[in-house]
């Protein structure tokens, strides 16, 4: 149990970490992106792009690989479908996302810079994803 | 470095937490098989999901999540972050939850990971909570209503 944690605990640190380099533990960050048509601030698509091609490579990769390297098989989504469910959620999550300008990764990552405002956060977001398993 | 027209962005920064994002979640893919996407590990972690994945390795990285930002303060040497009322908090919590668990995924499964893998779905997904969060800061501004101090 603990040495198949280790990938999973140095991911989430080395995540944690890379939100807090770019900028998004701020959520004045962050609600500046979004403020696509105010005082825009471009920084969050340099992290997104950052990511999308580092794992773009890590994808090349992937495709060549039987299995991965601490784990038997790969646990990969395989749906395709573009659902009602995906599209409406997704147009929630958005929302939120601008009302506080706080997504999940950061706010969790946060509780280290402001442990109350992103604990009140975390806290709703549990309850909100509690509602969503009873609507499902 | 500066981009001309926008002084406040911070480019450089942005594309190294970046690149360290990407390779936290290419870690994850190719050591442990699985898709960094941080509303699913969460909600697994709470026992709100019935994904495949040890509720013990999904705590492992949730937990990893603010010491690795702890890290980045102390070697900073302090972040600067400015956070919503409670109340407003509160709301955007309720919201964020239930429409990333509704809608499959957040920022990093959808956005990073799935783009990445040119995923329909992600590519959907992600175009559209870019529009809705888009659409919900200028409507709030235009509406008047500052949550930021």
């Amino acid at each position: 149990m603990m040495a198949r944690s280790i990938i999973p605990a140095i991911s989430g640190i080395a995540f944690g970490a890379g939100l807090a380099i770019g900028g998004m533990t701020d959520p004045a960050r962050v609600r500046g992106f979004l403020d696509l048509f105010g005082e825009w601030d471009p920084t969050l698509a340099f992290v997104m792009g950052g990511a999308v091609i580092v794992m773009g490579i890590a994808w090349a990769i992937q495709r060549r690989m039987g299995s991965p390297l601490y784990a038997s098989s790969f646990s990969l989504p395989t749906a395709s479908d573009l659902t009602p469910r995906l599209i409406g959620g997704s147009a929630l999550f958005g929302i939120g996302w601008g009302i506080a300008g706080l997504c999940p990764g950061p706010g969790i990552a946060a509780l280290v810079i402001e442990p109350i405002s992103a604990a009140i956060f975390v806290v709703a977001m549990i309850a909100g994803m509690g509602l969503a398993k009873l609507a499902s | 470095m500066m981009i001309p027209g926008y002084p406040d962005a911070a480019p450089l920064a942005g594309l190294a937490g970046g690149v360290l994002i990407g390779l936290a979640a290419a870690l994850m893919l190719l050591g442990a098989g699985r898709i960094t996407g941080v509303s699913g590990i969460a909600a697994r972690a709470v026992g709100l999901s019935d994904s495949s994945t040890p509720r013990f390795s999904s705590w492992a990285f949730v937990l990893g999540l603010p010491v690795g930002a702890l890290i980045v303060v102390i070697a900073s040497g302090g972040l600067e972050a400015s956070f919503a009322s409670p109340l407003v908090l509160a709301i955007a919590g309720v919201v964020v939850g239930f429409g990333t668990r509704i809608g499959s995924g957040c920022t990093s499964g959808h956005g990073v990971c799935g783009m990445s893998r040119l995923s329909a779905r992600s590519i959907v997904a992600t175009l559209t909570f870019m529009a809705t969060g888009f659409a919900t800061v200028a409507i709030m501004n235009a509406l008047g209503l500052e949550v930021l101090p």
